[in-house]
């Protein structure tokens, strides 16, 4: 049912996001949605200096993390194998799907009954795993119906935001047996919920994601709002938690502020109606709960943002999803556009290190720099500073210094470099500059009209008869 | 060489940067002053009622008739109640007419399609509760599972408003959490609800679509 | 504001000299917007040096991810302001390239470096400048008129300058500045962006047009070029393709504007 995972680059991302454009329907839900999630982003933050103070100490408790990552992974495996939980790594999307089929062929599942997990939608876990001859479900309305429609989510925390309820109504009245057509929101989750509930007791494993693995205690901490993470976790016999290698925080003390920024910087909500805080599979005498428990930290390149003291950072993520929801160019295009996994700005600077430089570097240039997402980051990446520094990395000449990624130099071209070599030989030598700026404002009636992709959506630019440093002369004169 | 020590060594092997302090949570947690009892009580009732919630007052003895009344006007026929907990026990003792009482007794897989189909409420304690966000805490054990709070599409939870704290962060120190956390620890904040069709929000997603808190005063009546 | 580095600054008292970067945009394409900076200025009994050797801040390159060139660029910009006075920027965006970026720019050479933040901390966009610094307080001499802001993401985000110029048009008595749908979002300019992305920049551009147009403001002023430049070329565009022989939204530099309506003798 669900999709594999597929690379895109420079081309495919201009046709989907000119696809996108071009999808009036689509632009209003997405246009929608932005303003109302941003309405009540803003309607949590009222006290500015709360605000600062949470930011602040959301980005110490993250950088803290990651200064001291592997004595903490350490440190996490420790303690939950010491609470009963089995720990495994995973390099790649390959290693962990084959730990998790390795799972459910020992203990002979056939339906994993999934939780939202973007880790899952990154390893293209579904497609592994009805490969392998197992059923995935997804237990998330939006996720349920994303997967349902045979698509991939649009949206890192709503997965069917690109979707009208007349969509999902006929959606339902299609797919699901015995449902009529209703466009009412309740009918609709009724109906869903009620197909789900059956589907925990027959699934012999429960998939989640994390998200935050505290080191100290050795808890997974699950933040959800409908409770079919819940199901998930409690009630299959197996549990199996998938989540990136820099979930880790060090402490217990160190979740509440995190919690107090996720879901007021995601959905403008104080907080989810379940924090749901596992620390080992069922005890001897308990009725319920999973018999087993597992972990699969993944790597997939996250390892080499690390490896670089500025990128690192792109690691401090908490997926509040709050970049997107202030992105100009995510409001436009939507989700699928990106081809990622992740979309919007946050897909892409961390899209690079899983899927490397050739296949995700249109997204670092898809970005007016306006810093909205800078601005709203509940754990201050510098996202812009980010971009600008994958834009370095994907022109880089081979073998220099600023080549240092997977594909790195793959938007290379020989046209732009010597543009900008010109470029900056005319403006870093004055007299170049002057002698340019002469011609320009002397030829301005022979300016162009057309200036290629400026002047398709805008009036040609003409320059002034005269440069401010010439009026300057001659007032001085 | 396994991919943990892979994984690991690549991280070793990165530059160190710059040292970075421990996070002070203590200072953080100091310009959140602990809220007076009555604030306290006001803003959970009213985070909680905000989240479609009920906030019910009552007293340790006499919440079993309120809880009778509120089966009996919503309907409840069976009421799934933790027999081996003191509350489970005065539940037992007297038991509103008209409700079948169901204990939690055997394993899940034992009674699974009743517990899912068969049953219209539970009740269960709360270990504590949090006011800036009107939470609940359980911590569900042998005695009071953990679906009892996620199943029945009505939950009833009997909490002491003597055990009420001003956030997350002062319930985890208080009770000291780190020294010992139990399988599964629950912080739950209203019923089951999502927004994932068009924004719309609608409750009972999956878990319980009413939550109603039994909220025991000392003083019984109105605070 | 919520960016890291946080606005807060210390403000020098107004000096007698200062320096004036006007931007390759200003030279180039609007002069008019550098000759009344510099007139705005002098009023205050301010005499404004405009290195001529100056060209441009470097910022395309470097957002477009050439640091090299950029550097090379902004190498020239550092040795052309040798007396310690401030340096006035008229756009938020070159501004903040000066402000916050040339310190990165220049922050592994040891001789370079310590001369890129040396001018980072003197430079002020120009509202900034006239708020702080001058205290700008003249009589408005226009007729009553209603107008749009647009501030560049750059002068709101890493300069704070939204408020200085909201500042300054509310000193004036008869301009009433409207309100304004998403006043906070980009207009898609992006410099290279919107030639790479020409599509996407013109879904953001013309959602701009239309919220500044249905503000019924009879002009839309801005600190920056950059976006006077991108939005008025739009909606000059739309009403070429509507046939229309009037601009339905004029718009000039807010120095050419404060200017205007204090007294000054158009340029
Ligand atoms: S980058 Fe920041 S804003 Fe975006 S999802 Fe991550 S934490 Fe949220």
């Amino acid at each position: 049912m669900s999709q594999p995972i597929r690379i895109h680059a420079a081309r495919d991302f201009k046709e989907r996001s000119l696809a996108a454009l071009n999808d009036p329907a689509q632009r209003k839900n997405f246009r929608g949605a932005m303003d109302f999630l941003q309405m009540k982003r803003r309607a949590q933050f009222g006290d500015k200096d709360e605000l600062t103070t949470l930011r602040d100490l959301g980005e110490a408790i993250r950088r803290y993390a990651l200064a001291n990552l592997p004595e903490l992974l350490e440190q996490l495996e420790r303690n939950l194998t010491a609470n009963g939980i089995q720990v495994h790594w995973a390099e790649t999307a390959d290693e962990a799907n084959a730990i998790a089929l390795g799972i459910a062929r020992r203990v002979d599942a056939r339906l994993i009954a999934k939780g939202k997990s973007m880790v899952s939608e990154e390893v293209g876990f579904n497609h592994a795993m009805e490969a392998g001859g197992l059923e995935t479900l997804e237990t998330d309305m939006g996720e349920y119906i994303v997967q349902l429609a045979g698509e991939a989510p649009s949206h890192i925390i709503m997965p069917a935001i690109h979707k009208t309820k007349q969509q999902i109504a006929a959606l339902f009245a299609e797919k699901i047996p015995g449902v009529a057509y209703s466009e009412d929101v309740d009918t609709l989750i009724r109906i869903g919920r009620q197909v789900l509930r059956r589907k925990f007791a027959e699934a012999g494993i429960g998939l989640s994601g994390v998200n935050f693995a505290v080191a100290e205690t050795g808890t997974l901490f699950l933040v959800e709002n409908e409770g079919n993470g819940r199901m998930c976790t409690t009630v299959p016999k197996v549990h199996i938690a998938i989540t990136g290698i820099e979930k880790v925080v060090a402490r217990l003390e160190h979740v509440p502020p995190l919690n107090s920024l996720l879901p007021r910087s995601a959905t403008g909500q104080a907080v989810t109606t379940y924090l749901n805080l596992i620390s080992s599979p069922r005890k001897p005498g308990e009725l319920d709960g999973p018999e087993e428990v597992h972990l699969i930290l993944v790597d997939n390149g996250r390892t080499q943002a690390y490896g670089d003291l500025q990128l690192r950072a792109t690691l401090q993520c908490i997926r509040c999803g709050a970049c997107m929801n202030h992105c100009p160019v995510y409001a436009r295009i939507g989700g699928h556009a990106y081809g990622t996994t992740y979309p919007g700005p946050i897909g892409a600077i961390i899209s690079p290190h899983l899927r490397g430089l050739e296949a995700t570097y249109p997204l670092s240039f898809a970005s007016t720099l306006c810093g909205a997402c800078v601005e709203v980051c509940p754990v201050r990446i510098p996202i812009v500073d980010l971009l600008v520094r994958l834009r370095n990395e994907a022109q880089a000449r081979e073998g220099s210094a600023d080549a240092t990624l997977r594909g790195s130099g793959a938007a290379r071209t020989t046209l732009v470099s010597t543009i900008w070599n010109g470029w900056a030989l005319i403006y870093s030598r004055l007299r170049m500059y002057r002698i340019t700026s002469w011609f320009m404002s002397r030829g301005r009636a022979q300016s162009p009209v057309e200036q290629g992709a400026w002047t398709r959506s805008r009036t040609p630019l003409t320059p002034a008869p005269k440069r401010l440093r010439d009026l300057i002369k001659e007032t001085n004169q | 060489m396994s991919a943990r020590d892979r994984i690991l060594g690549r991280l070793r092997a990165a530059p160190k940067g710059s040292p970075v302090a421990l996070p002070d949570i203590a200072a953080w947690h100091a310009t959140r002053p602990p809220l007076a009892t009555d604030a306290a009580l006001a803003k959970f009732r009213s985070n909680m009622e905000a989240a479609h919630a009920e906030v019910h007052d009552t007293t340790a003895q006499d919440w079993p008739l309120l809880l009778a009344r509120l089966a009996a006007e919503k309907g409840v026929r069976t009421l799934l109640f933790g027999p081996d907990t003191p509350h489970g026990a005065q539940l037992a003792a007297s038991a509103p007419a008209g409700v079948e009482l169901v204990p939690y007794d055997r394993p899940v897989a034992q009674w699974r399609d009743r517990l899912f189909d068969g049953i219209d409420a539970s009740i269960t304690g709360a270990r504590s509760a949090i006011a800036d966000t009107g939470s609940m805490v359980l911590w569900p054990d042998a005695n009071e599972p953990r679906l009892m709070s996620l199943v029945p599409p009505i939950h009833f939870v009997l909490l002491d408003a003597a055990r009420m704290h001003a956030n997350l962060l002062a319930a985890m120190l208080s009770e000291r959490w780190a020294s010992g956390m139990p399988t599964n620890a629950l912080v739950i904040s209203g019923p089951s609800k999502t927004a994932d069709i068009q924004q719309v929000l609608a409750y009972g997603a999956h878990g319980p679509r009413e939550v109603i808190v039994l909220l025991c005063l000392a003083s019984g009546g109105k605070p | 504001m919520e960016y890291a580095q946080g606005f807060s600054r210390d403000y020098p008292a107004k000096p007698a000299d200062v320096y004036l970067f006007a931007t390759c945009l200003v030279d180039q394409f609007a002069p008019d917007a550098g000759l009344d900076t510099i007139r705005l200025l002098e009023r205050e009994g301010i005499t404004v040096h405009f290195p001529q050797a100056q060209t441009c801040c470097g910022q395309p390159a470097y957002s477009s991810g050439y640091p090299d060139q950029a550097r090379a660029v902004a190498r020239q910009q550092l040795d052309i302001f040798p007396e310690p006075w401030p340096i006035v920027v008229p756009s938020g965006s070159c501004g903040a390239m000066l402000r916050h970026d040339y310190p990165k720019l220049f922050a592994a050479d040891p001789v370079l470096a310590p001369k890129a933040r040396a001018l980072a901390e003197r430079v002020f966009e120009l509202t900034e400048f006239l708020v702080h610094v001058v205290g700008f307080a003249h009589d408005d001499s226009g007729a009553p008129c209603t107008i749009a802001l647009h501030t560049s993401c750059h002068a709101r985000r890493e300069m704070g300058c939204h408020e200085t110029s909201a500042a300054l048009l509310a000193g004036l008595t008869q301009v009433k500045v409207t309100g304004q749908a998403r006043i906070e979002e980009c207009c898609g300019f992006g410099g290279t962006f919107s030639m790479r992305f020409p599509d996407i920049s013109e879904a953001i551009v013309s959602d701009k047009v239309d919220s500044l147009r249905a503000t019924g403001a009879e002009r839309v002023v801005s600190a920056d070029c950059g976006c006077l430049l991108n939005i008025l070329g739009r909606a000059a565009k739309l009403d070429e393709i509507a046939g229309r022989s009037e601009a339905t939204l004029p718009g000039e530099h807010i120095a050419t504007f404060l200017w205007r309506r204090t007294g000054g003798e158009p340029s």
